[in-house]
């Protein structure tokens, strides 16, 4: 089910002297099963534009279309659409509530009015896809390390079956072990059930590497929409705007400009050893050629 | 959304009000008060508001700015207002249906939309121009006799300013539960009292976890710092009477004075009118 | 001896259920030893859980030891009569920039440190002023903290440990919670007062970007130390690096893997530069 934004505006204060554009004529197309990156420093209105995708706030101007429905009509299930389009927000740990991990986790698919065997069965089931194991199940999510306690909040998430998972800056405050594990394990399950999958960063390196597709956002505008190495190639434009690209990207670029005939078309290392390799490849074949 | 709730809220300027003492301010602000409670005749009421207006405008709060803080009350004040106008026995003025609307009840619900809307523009002023610390300073200093009586001052004056500061945090912290159990097709309007009462606790658990977090940092970043309590402690902004401080009690007497002068002096104004209107007609 | 001295750390907690009986003991911090000296940039490496966090409370006098004893510019933190001078000279900034702020306008923050140590008016207002100066806040100094980004309430919250005229400063994961422009704001920061001032900096974080500039790094894991060295010395240890699941930086890796592919690119390069270097010299071998 395709999200479709025409002209999607959102404008803080409208009624004040002072507006807010937090978002200026957004227009994008998310289709069915695509791995996306968002990505915008604080305040380029990325965690705006996401809020929107599920209805949790209105455009202010243009329309948002899910499925091909506009979800601001007035006979448009706003509950629905939010189970739909799960949202997982930044720090999402602190949403948690309930005794234990299997009951908070339970929340989401109760809200949807469900059978009480369809609940247990859904909520088991995000469990397992976010990889909690089933000792931690019956313990208090308070008592979880910080990793775990964003697993389940995922899975409270999950639970409700989405067809879009939004992950609102999944990584924040995570160590660089438990920023690993969480980035692999939503790739994992974004392979397993096939749904878009929206990653919202900061953080370039952290993105590049998982996602199909990137989306830049600077002051409330997408400024580039495209492969995560067409992206990069404007890595002089990302820089300006307080975002950078994978380091490897700037490795490459200062080889090339000190006369080493590399591609700088390269987001990961094992992409920039092969570079390497087939340079000095090409330069011993050129010598014996020579010699 | 609850951010924009601007009573009460420190209005950064450069103005004579703003560099006042709280201790002034304070003690003005519960004279003004108490003097719309002592006044009830027009005159009064016109001495107080123009004593408003001079203080606003001296200020540098726009008065807009007060206004759209005042929206929020505005409901409460409709209320009051209503019932008195219609619950007041008296002379009947007009009737509507069942209800009746006196002269009584017509004269007493004005004077106390006056009063209540002078009282929250008055206490808005000490609270725009006041930063929160400045306000529990000047309150620690006045109380600070109580002291003696083994009253800890000190440390309900710092309670008090903690408490400010994360008002806004946690009220920031309450919009963004709220749309993350939203996310989760939480339901927060629908059904009777008591399943409403059921909805909050989604909200509420994580408020008061996220709330015992933050206190137990708090409280060891103060510590860090060398935080022990109220002795060895000086001020960084320690309260001085300065020469404007004694004009503005001045001020705020004369206007005591004049407001009292002119209750007393309304009937016979009111006469004077009277005969002028009639020399007129 | 050094500003800062641990010797034999060890700190044990008791972990309780519900009902308060006690399930087991967790050693935190599993006999440390270290020797910090005046004027260094140190860092400490882990990830979470590895003690790092709960070493660096031991320095400020938060936390006692167990066993063993630490110095803090020669006072035994177990004293009582130290505590409020220990809690001067070592002075701690923390995770959360929202938690540790209690002024409601920079300023007044910045002050609330010198002014329980019973500064006279008039030096904390200088002090204050320069502090604010050293972080680049100063021009912020009439706001309010609840309208800064997330770097510039943690460069107030440096200030007002730097108002207190520490001769050490603690920082535990300052950063963790900042988006990367916040980050950088905040390493400048911290970087410009161990030059400048000549303030010993220790900078607990998990970013190994922001220790590629200490003098001396140590790494956690498990409540003991597992690697020390310069960053160099550090960053060589790859495998041990990515074993303990940290990162490191993106050259570093590239160059390890180059290496292993029979490129002679010396261990623990930090830099593009270096780097580069490092492959004229295999170009130079080629001809």
């Amino acid at each position: 089910m395709p999200i479709i934004l025409d002209k999607v505006s959102h404008v803080y204060g409208q009624d004040t002297n002072a507006p807010i554009k937090a978002l200026n004529n957004i227009n994008l197309v998310i289709p069915d099963g695509q791995f996306i990156g968002i990505i915008g420093h604080t305040g380029s209105g990325k965690s705006t534009l996401v809020q929107h995708l599920n209805g949790l706030m209105k455009a202010t101007g243009g329309n948002i279309y899910f499925n091909g429905e506009d979800i601001d009509d007035n006979d448009f299930d706003k509950k629905k659409l939010r189970s739909k389009v799960g949202l997982v927000f930044q720090y999402p740990e602190h949403q948690l509530f309930e005794t234990d991990v299997f009951t908070d986790v339970c929340f989401g698919p109760k809200n949807l009015g469900l059978s009480k065997t369809e609940i247990e069965l859904r909520a088991y089931e995000a469990l397992k896809l976010v990889g909690l194991d089933d000792e931690y199940f019956y313990q208090s999510p308070f008592d979880l390390s910080g990793g775990q306690k964003r697993r389940v909040a995922i899975a409270g998430v999950l639970a409700m079956k989405p067809q879009v998972l939004v992950l609102d800056e999944p990584t924040a405050g995570l160590d660089p072990k438990g920023r690993d594990e969480i980035l692999d394990q939503i790739s994992k399950l974004k392979k397993e059930t096939g749904i878009t999958v929206i990653l919202v960063s900061h953080s370039m390196d952290d993105v590049a590497r998982y996602v199909e597709r990137i989306i830049v956002m600077n002051r409330g505008c997408v400024m580039y929409d495209d492969e995560p190495r067409e992206v990069f190639r404007h890595y002089a434009e990302l820089e300006k705007i307080g975002l950078a690209a994978p380091q490897v990207t700037y490795i490459m670029k200062d080889l090339q400009a000190h006369g080493y005939d590399v591609s700088d078309d390269v987001t990961t290392i094992d992409e920039a050893k092969d570079e390497i390799k087939r340079y000095f490849a090409s330069l011993a074949a050129a010598r014996k050629g020579n010699g | 959304m609850l951010r924009d709730i601007t009573l009460g809220q420190y209005y950064q300027a450069d103005s004579v009000i703003h560099r006042l003492d709280p201790r002034v301010k304070l003690g003005s602000t519960i004279l003004f008060i108490i003097s719309l409670f002592v006044f009830d005749g027009a005159a009064g009421y016109l001495v107080a508001a123009i004593f408003l207006a001079f203080v606003i405008n001296l200020s540098k709060v726009p008065f807009r700015f007060m206004v759209k803080g005042m929206k929020a009350i505005v409901f409460l004040l409709m209320i009051t207002v209503v019932f008195n106008l219609f619950l007041t026995p008296g002379e009947p003025l007009v009737a509507i249906w069942k209800l009746k609307i006196t002269r009584e009840g017509l004269r007493l619900a004005v004077l106390l939309a006056i009063r209540l809307s002078f009282l929250i523009i008055g206490s808005s002023i000490m609270t725009l121009t006041t930063t929160p610390n400045q306000l529990t300073d000047g309150l620690e200093k006045m109380l600070s006799p109580l002291k003696r009586i083994k009253v800890p001052v000190h440390e309900i004056a710092m309670m008090m300013s903690i408490a400010l500061r994360f008002i806004p945090i946690l009220m920031e912290e309450t919009d963004k539960i709220m749309k993350a159990q939203l996310a989760r097709c939480a339901d927060f309007d629908s059904g009777n009292i008591i399943k409403k009462a059921k909805g909050l606790v989604p909200l509420l658990v994580p408020l008061f976890i996220s709330a015992f977090r933050r206190a137990n940092d708090l409280a060891m970043a103060m510590e860090a710092r060398c935080y022990r309590g109220g002795e060895h402690r000086t001020k960084m902004k320690p309260l001085h009477y300065a020469r404007r401080d004694f004009i503005a009690y001045a001020v705020v007497l004369c206007y005591l004075v004049i407001g009292v002068a002119a209750g007393y002096l309304e009937p016979v104004l009111l006469a004077m009118a009277g005969i002028t209107g009639g020399v007129s007609i | 001896m050094g500003i800062i001295k641990v010797k034999d750390l060890i700190f044990e907690y008791i972990r309780r259920d519900e009902e308060g009986n006690v399930e087991g003991i967790t050693t935190a911090v599993d006999n440390i030893n270290l020797d910090i000296n005046q004027g260094d940039f140190v860092a400490v490496l882990g990830h979470n859980g590895s003690g790092k966090s709960t070493l660096a409370k031991h320095l400020n006098a938060i936390l006692y030891p167990t066993e063993g004893t630490v110095w803090v510019d020669g006072k035994d933190t177990q004293k009582d009569e130290y505590i409020w001078e220990i809690r001067q000279t070592a002075g701690m900034v923390f995770q959360n920039p929202d938690n540790q702020i209690i002024g409601q306008i920079v300023e007044e923050d910045v002050g609330f440190g010198p002014e329980n140590m019973g500064v006279p008016t008039k030096e904390i207002w200088e002090r204050v002023d320069e502090s604010l100066k050293a972080v680049g806040m100063y021009e912020f100094r009439k706001h309010s903290p609840n309208k800064l980004s997330g770097g510039q309430k943690q460069r107030v919250s440096i200030a007002g440990v730097i108002a207190m005229h520490p001769k050490c400063i603690i920082l535990d994961e300052p950063t963790a919670m900042l988006d990367p422009k916040g980050r950088r704001e905040v390493i400048r920061a911290v970087r410009a007062l161990n030059d400048v001032e000549r303030i010993t900096v220790i900078l607990i974080t998990h970013y190994m970007e922001e220790v590629i500039y200490a003098d001396k790094v140590f790494v956690m894991d498990q409540g003991k130390i597992t690697l020390q060295g310069t960053p160099r010395e550090v960053f060589s240890k790859v495998e041990r690096l990515k074993e303990l699941r940290l990162d490191v930086p993106q050259v570093t890796l590239l160059a390890h893997a180059l290496r292993q592919e029979g490129f002679s690119i010396p261990e623990g390069v930090l830099t593009k530069e270096e780097f580069r270097e490092a492959l004229d010299h295999c170009v130079d071998a080629l001809f």
